[in-house]
């Protein structure tokens, strides 16, 4: 599944680009767009959207309430997209699964309610250098109200973690390893079975942030024996404001609220308030219903498409744009190690990249320029920015082909 | 390429940004200011050796984009020699102007200065860039008030 497969034909014959890109109307809404920033945010299927429509439309109510007809069919259609997102991973209860905002507010639950109760001063947590702000601040955060220590894994000359790195960082103090799954930087798929493996060795926890990696490739909870999970919604072709938390039977169970409010309590009374068993304990108030609804479409719509088949699409694609733009005179790709997928990085000479996103975009690319969420990496890697091709079930390699053009075009602006 | 996005890259932007004009620190600066767009990062110091009200000397150092290093360039150059009331008179017509708003026209004597600044109000039209063109004369702002001190001011 390595990215640096050079032999390997882009064309699938079990995906048909031209096909699922008919499923996504902002296509047919914007002709000509070259969409590469699915990294930030995907585009929505008509699954999504018509599902999301038509569920307001027919079984709109709050949820976990009434008594009467419409707020049970609601319930029942929130409750079965929690069970979509539990096949999605194969978590092996739905009620590991925490409907949140999306990733950043899942780091930040674990942080406050695992980490408020289980961290102490004396001990450490690991994070690396591709992390994005929101594995970075949450930590912080905590650690400047408890005192722990936060370490960083570096990353190695090609751009991926240093593993070995990583186990020097291990010591009977590591209580957790908050780390992404791949980066959404330079696409560096983190050998996760391996730090997980290493990790529960010496006794921590593990956290993977997967909002790049859940929508790219085959995520098995079970299989991986990873303590939490994280992933967003419309990085998986859902809506926004919502996405999952997935998080051991055991350990949640053990976790305090982290919000207050209704829908989380079991007793309320002035004197002392009991609360729900997880997943209800952390889900405070109104939740965004349509929006696990939508989730629970869109992980269906990918599920359809299968998983490993959009890894090999992705992967192929990734290749593809490896090999297009390393060949380019005036343009250094961002190394993102042994394994890569779906992200591409890359600087041009003597153009900044804020002005080459510009540019791009003039020729109908949508690219994103910029640190990314990710300054510490940016700093290791002594640039300002970089601009990011990012793929989604709906590129092609004509997609490559039309970026290339198009940084040429900047190239020939700038005189680069 | 396309005619609206030369609009904004003008050859003289090019050059500008290419080939910064007072590129360096000023020792003997008597103010200086950073500038911080947190939304690309972009970083800019502007110093300033002021004689009584007017402005000596004046450069920036930092790294950004065509643009923002393009109006950080021609910002020094039309500022050299210039009172702080001119400078302000140029500022607030060169807002105006990048922000699509109706600018008060200059004092006839800045006449020339404005018209220098002309090639940077393509941004208009492009919201994104805006706080690129305007970073530098808001560090400009920082420094004439903070002084020796030195100031930060962020783009928000």
């Amino acid at each position: 599944m390595s990215a640096v497969s050079p032999l390997r034909s882009v064309a699938s014959a079990s995906f048909d680009v031209r096909r699922v890109r008919r499923d996504f109307p902002i296509f047919e809404r914007n002709p000509g767009l070259v969409f590469l920033d699915t990294a930030a945010s995907a585009q929505k299927p008509k699954a999504v959207i018509d599902g999301v429509a038509e569920y307001y439309r027919t079984d709109y109510a709050n949820v976990h309430r009434g008594v009467y007809r419409l707020s049970s069919a609601s319930t029942d259609r929130f409750e079965k997209a929690r069970e979509s997102a539990r096949r999605f991973i194969n978590a092996a209860h739905a009620d590991e699964i925490v409907f949140v905002r999306g990733t950043t507010e899942a780091i930040n639950l674990v942080a406050y309610s695992w980490g408020g109760k289980f961290l102490g001063p004396d001990d450490e947590v690991i994070l690396s250098e591709l992390e994005h702000h929101s594995n970075i601040v949450p930590w912080q955060l905590l650690r400047d109200r408890i005192g722990f220590k936060i370490l960083a894994v570096p990353i190695d000359a090609t751009g991926g973690l240093d593993l070995a790195a990583f186990e020097r960082l291990l010591s009977p103090r590591t209580k957790m390893a908050a780390l992404t799954h791949i980066s959404n930087v330079n696409g560096h798929i983190v050998p996760v079975e391996t730090i997980i493996r290493l990790a529960h060795a010496r006794g921590a926890k593990v956290l993977l942030d997967g909002a790049q990696a859940a929508p790219r490739l085959p995520v098995d909870v079970q299989a991986l024996d990873v303590d939490f999970y994280a992933f967003s919604g419309h990085k998986a072709y859902g809506p926004s404001g919502i996405g999952v938390l997935y998080g051991k039977k055991d350990l949640l169970a053990e976790m305090p609220p982290w919000q207050g409010g209704g829908s989380m309590i079991s007793t309320v009374s002035f004197e002392r308030t009991t609360y729900l068993e997880p997943p209800h304990r952390f889900e405070a108030g109104t939740p965004d219903i349509s929006g696990a609804i939508g989730l629970g479409y869109a992980l269906d719509y990918i599920d359809g498409l299968g998983r490993e088949t959009i890894r090999e699409h992705e992967d192929a694609l990734t290749g593809y744009a490896l090999r297009r733009l390393s060949a380019l005179p005036g343009v250094r790709v961002v190394g993102g190690g042994q394994r890569q997928l779906g992200v591409v990085s890359f600087t041009l000479e003597g153009i900044h990249p804020h002005d080459v996103g510009q540019i791009l975009d003039q020729n109908n690319v949508a690219v994103r320029a910029g640190h990314h969420c990710a300054q510490p990496l940016m700093d290791r890697l002594r640039v300002a920015g970089t601009t990011r091709a990012s793929f989604g079930v709906y590129n092609d390699e004509t997609d490559v082909d039309a970026l290339v053009r198009a940084i040429k075009a900047a190239q020939e602006m700038f005189g680069a | 390429m396309s005619m609206d996005l030369r609009e904004l890259y003008q050859d003289i932007i090019l050059d500008h940004g290419r080939h910064p004009r007072n590129f360096h620190a000023l020792p003997e600066a008597t103010n200086f200011a950073h500038g911080h767009n947190p939304l690309c990062g972009d970083k800019v110091t502007v110093y300033l050796k002021l004689e009584g009200d007017r402005i000596a000397d004046v450069s920036f150092e930092g790294r950004g984009c065509a643009i923002s290093t393009a109006s950080a360039s021609l910002m020094t150059e039309v500022l050299k020699g210039k009172t702080l009331a001119e400078a302000e008179a140029l500022f607030k017509s060169f807002h105006a102007k990048v922000t699509g708003g109706e600018p008060p026209p200059p004092p006839p004597e800045l006449a020339d200065d404005a018209e220098r600044l002309e090639p940077l109000t393509g941004v208009k039209t492009y919201p994104a860039r805006v706080k690129c063109a305007t970073l530098a004369w808001h560090a400009f702002e920082a420094a004439v008030k903070s002084g020796a001190l030195g100031a930060s001011v962020k783009t928000e």
